[in-house]
């Protein structure tokens, strides 16, 4: 069976590199993704925000929609962490066996 | 549970040096995000790195002293509603939600109160990445609340 699925991946694997050479150049001003929405940032950038850099100006006015969205991520995060480790001080007299209290780092 | 400070002259000498110097780093991260790289997400994980070596070199009772354990929930809540009032304030006075050009705040005006509103914006994401990734180490870590 393990030779099977390594030929299956070694067929993606031509698949994936031959569909490479459809990609547009590296740095292509041509490029679909660059003929969009980038040409408006690059040129209105620091007149609309005085921000000198770019990327700063898309992240935090631009797209700040989508910034808001990771902050929150990240504070879920932490939230989720709380409920499902917090262990409050009159959880210490349950009967967890000594050696898998987690006191011994 | 962090039982007792680290036992090594060399490791508190090295850990008092550094602690410093990557808040001011970390500070500067989050400043300077308008003109080179950086920004909230970065500045806010150096500054919880100094907190959370503090934290392993310190040991509970000194550190929990500098920084107590319910200040970094605090912390990551108040980052958050930093940047939601900068998102729901400007629909209030007549802009779009995050508009930072129609932020009530007098004397800026235009393209520099949006420059004003990336830099609040960028130290509400600082102080809520801080808070949570401190407040994600203290749980792993096994603390009672």
């Amino acid at each position: 069976m393990k030779w099977i699925s390594a030929i299956i991946m070694i067929l993606f694997f031509a698949l994936m590199l031959y569909a490479t050479s459809g990609l547009p150049d590296h740095a292509d001003p041509q490029a679909p993704a660059n003929v969009h929405v980038s040409p408006f940032y690059i040129e209105n950038s620091v007149k609309d925000t005085h921000t000198p850099n770019t990327v700063t100006a898309v992240l935090a006015d631009y797209r700040s929609y989508d910034t808001l969205g990771e902050t929150v991520v990240i504070f879920t995060a932490g939230l989720a962490c709380v409920l499902i480790l917090m262990k409050r001080k009159s959880d210490d007299k349950t009967k967890v066996p000594k050696h898998r209290s987690s006191d011994n780092l | 549970m962090i039982k007792q400070r680290y036992q090594s002259i060399v490791v508190q000498t090295i850990c008092s040096l550094l602690v410093p110097f990557i808040q001011l780093f970390a500070l500067y991260v989050i400043v300077h995000g308008h003109y080179g790289p950086g920004g909230g997400f970065q500045g806010g994980a150096l500054l919880a790195v100094s907190i959370i070596l503090q934290r392993l070199y310190l040991g509970r009772e000194v550190s929990y002293q500098k920084f107590p354990l319910k200040l970094a929930p605090a912390l990551a809540a108040i980052g958050m509603l930093i940047f939601g009032l900068c998102g729901v304030i400007p629909m209030i006075t007549g802009g779009a939600f995050l508009d930072y050009a129609y932020l009530p705040i007098p004397w800026v005006h235009g393209a520099e109160l949006r420059a004003l509103g990336i830099l609040i914006v960028e130290i509400g994401i600082g102080l809520a990445v801080f808070g949570s990734l401190v407040l994600i180490f203290d749980n792993l870590v096994g603390e009672r609340w």
